[in-house]
């Protein structure tokens, strides 16, 4: 699958001028609040209609103001998951999930079956329900699921777990994995949050203004250090690829390697060989001149200076090449000095073990 | 006492007639008016409004001689209907049914409107990514969510066409057994020493079941609530 989007809007407030592509996989439109991702959705879904421009998926123009098309909502076989699940207050749980199915009869069979879906969102107990009855979390299931069974080419999720609490968020986020693993929708994600991005998605378009300030593998997007002010959002960080090596062998401690040796944090319940994403804020990584001794970090790596953030504030990122990954480190800029680092300086760079928590690791 | 007579009887079934057809024909019309006036914008929408209130206040009688000059056997309409499909309106039951009607009308209209008007679009918007067409979303989403403000404007509707007196007595007359629905009855009733008693009970008769209308309206509407918003 592959939609191409090429389109512009204006908000009164602010312009839509978006281009970007996406395909299989989780794709999310990642940025702050009011950057237009919410209204980019929408005119995917064909809920708005952009000004101008053009929208095809799979190959079919759903949009496209050169020749005036636009084919509606109802025809487009795209999905959508609500921040607040907007379930039909009159139907019950069951009614609900078949709301979509009833009304797409020619379908192919490779469509997500009933029995699937409810098993795999693990809503089975909740069909008779009204949905009054239905907690937040639950709520968003039915709502996933109900999109899943109108047999989507492509899901948007504007911000599913927004209005959850911090928990329930991550009781869903496993569900929308195991959804994508299952029935391979692509997806269209939108977050502001860097925590379910490095979950769930595989590729992210950053939206900036409602402009398009860069998109790619979630990695590099999130790696560049001139977009630090926008994906750092207060506290910047880089995404490292790492596998798991062992477990356990020291207690509760995790071995993960990566491009630049190997990571050891505090988890448990890693499964051998699993790919992993690790999140390292730049404010958890310290920096040295030369190899420290005696000091209770478990992670050293040595690496070679390639920027410094040149701006007035009293700290200072570093970016740290280390083996082919890039590691962040915030520091004062009274350190930079006293240190006399500058890129091209070799450093140490400590990553305490117990500084990556556990939201920072895609299972 | 409540011993109801022929005529009394007749009186009352005449009226519960004239009321439900009243009622039943032009509840389609109540809904896709309130659902125009709700949900579109179009040239005129005041003026169509304004129209579809006049029954509301301006005088019935003004209603009925407005309907005989349109509808009845010489009137624009009612010789076309006449002469063309030999029906004929006046001073017949149905020509009060339509009186009822039309006095009722606005008040259904309003009604629907309001409750249309207090659909959450966005549960719309929703049913169209789900695949459903605006009819289909009219009548899955819209109609089931405004349910509790259709059952009220129709118990309204039925309770005011039951009242109707002014523009019926005017287009149709009281003919008895044909025209002659409860109000009129009792009217007659009233006007005639001696028949004290009769006026007493029709107007009993009268009340009662305007009222088991509005208790019924309530009872529906709070059931339909329930099954929207939960308890």
């Amino acid at each position: 699958m592959s939609i191409t989007v090429d389109i512009r809007k204006n908000l009164g407030a602010f312009t839509v001028d978006a281009g970007f592509e996406a395909g299989n996989g989780i794709t999310t439109l990642f940025g702050k609040s009011g950057a237009g991702k919410t209204s980019i959705v929408q005119m995917l879904s064909g809920l708005m209609t952009p000004d101008t421009g053009k929208i095809v998926l799979n190959g079919k123009t759903l949009f496209d103001s050169a020749s005036r098309l636009q084919v509606p909502a109802q025809d487009r076989q795209i999905g959508y998951v609500f921040q607040d699940a907007r379930l039909f207050p009159h139907m019950n749980v069951r009614r609900n999930l078949e709301y979509g199915t009833r009304r797409r009869k020619k379908q192919g069979n490779d469509a997500p079956k009933f029995d699937d879906v409810i098993a795999v969102l693990g809503i089975e107990q909740l069909l008779d329900r009204q949905t009054h009855q239905l907690s937040g979390g639950e709520r968003q299931r039915v709502a996933i699921g109900r999109a899943l069974l109108s047999s989507p080419r492509l899901l948007l999720m504007d911000e599913p777990l927004a209005a959850l609490d911090a928990e329930r968020k991550w009781e869903i986020i496993p569900f929308i994995q195991s959804t994508q693993r299952e029935f391979g929708i692509p997806a269209i994600y939108v977050s502001h949050a860097v925590e379910e991005v490095l979950q769930l998605a595989d590729k992210m378009v950053l939206l900036v203004d409602g402009g398009v300030a860069a998109s790619g593998p979630v990695e590099d997007v999130m790696n560049r250090p001139d977009l630090i002010r926008v994906t750092g959002a207060g506290d910047p960080g880089t995404v490292i690829p790492v596998w798991v090596k062992d477990e356990g062998v020291d207690a509760g401690i995790a071995r993960l390697s990566f491009a630049g040796g190997e990571f050891r944090v505090v988890a448990t319940g890693l499964e051998k060989g699993t790919r992993l994403r690790l999140r390292v804020r730049a404010r958890d990584v310290s920096l040295a001149t030369s190899r420290p001794k005696n000091v209770s970090v478990l992670n050293v790596f040595e690496g070679r200076v390639t920027a410094v953030s040149d701006d007035e504030r009293p700290q200072a990122e570093v970016s740290i090449d280390v083996g082919g990954a890039t590691i962040w480190s915030q520091i004062t800029r009274r350190s930079l000095h006293e240190l006399e680092i500058e890129p091209g300086s070799n450093v140490f760079a400590m990553v305490k073990a117990v500084a990556i928590d556990r939201p920072a690791i895609r299972t | 006492m409540f011993s109801l007579s022929p005529e009394e009887l007749e009186a009352l079934q005449l009226s519960l007639k004239v009321s439900f057809w009243a009622v039943g024909i032009s509840l389609p019309f109540g809904i896709l008016t309130a659902w125009c006036l709700a949900r579109l914008e179009f040239p005129g929408k005041v003026l169509i409004d304004a129209i579809i209130h006049v029954p509301l206040v301006v005088p019935p009688v003004v209603v009925g001689y407005m309907l005989l000059l349109l509808l009845g056997k010489n009137g624009a309409l009612g010789s076309w209907l006449h002469d063309t499909l030999g029906i004929t309106v006046g001073f017949s039951w149905q020509g009060a049914a339509i009186a009822a009607a039309v006095m009722a009308f606005p008040l259904m209209v309003r009604a629907i409107r309001l409750s249309l008007e207090s659909v959450d679009r966005r549960m719309e918007q929703t049913a169209r990514t789900l695949g459903a067409g605006p009819v289909d979303v009219f009548f899955s989403i819209t109609l089931p969510l405004s349910g509790s403000g259709i059952v009220a404007g129709t118990i309204l509707a039925f309770a005011r066409a039951l009242g109707e007196f002014g523009a019926t007595i005017t287009f149709v007359s009281s003919i008895p057994g044909e025209t002659t629905t409860l109000p009129l009855a009792l009217y007659s009733l009233a006007q005639i020493p001696g028949e004290e008693g009769g006026a007493l009970r029709l107007m009993i008769i009268s009340v009662t079941v305007a009222f088991a209308a509005m208790v019924a309206a309530e009872i529906i509407a709070r059931r339909v609530r329930r099954r929207i918003a939960g308890p």
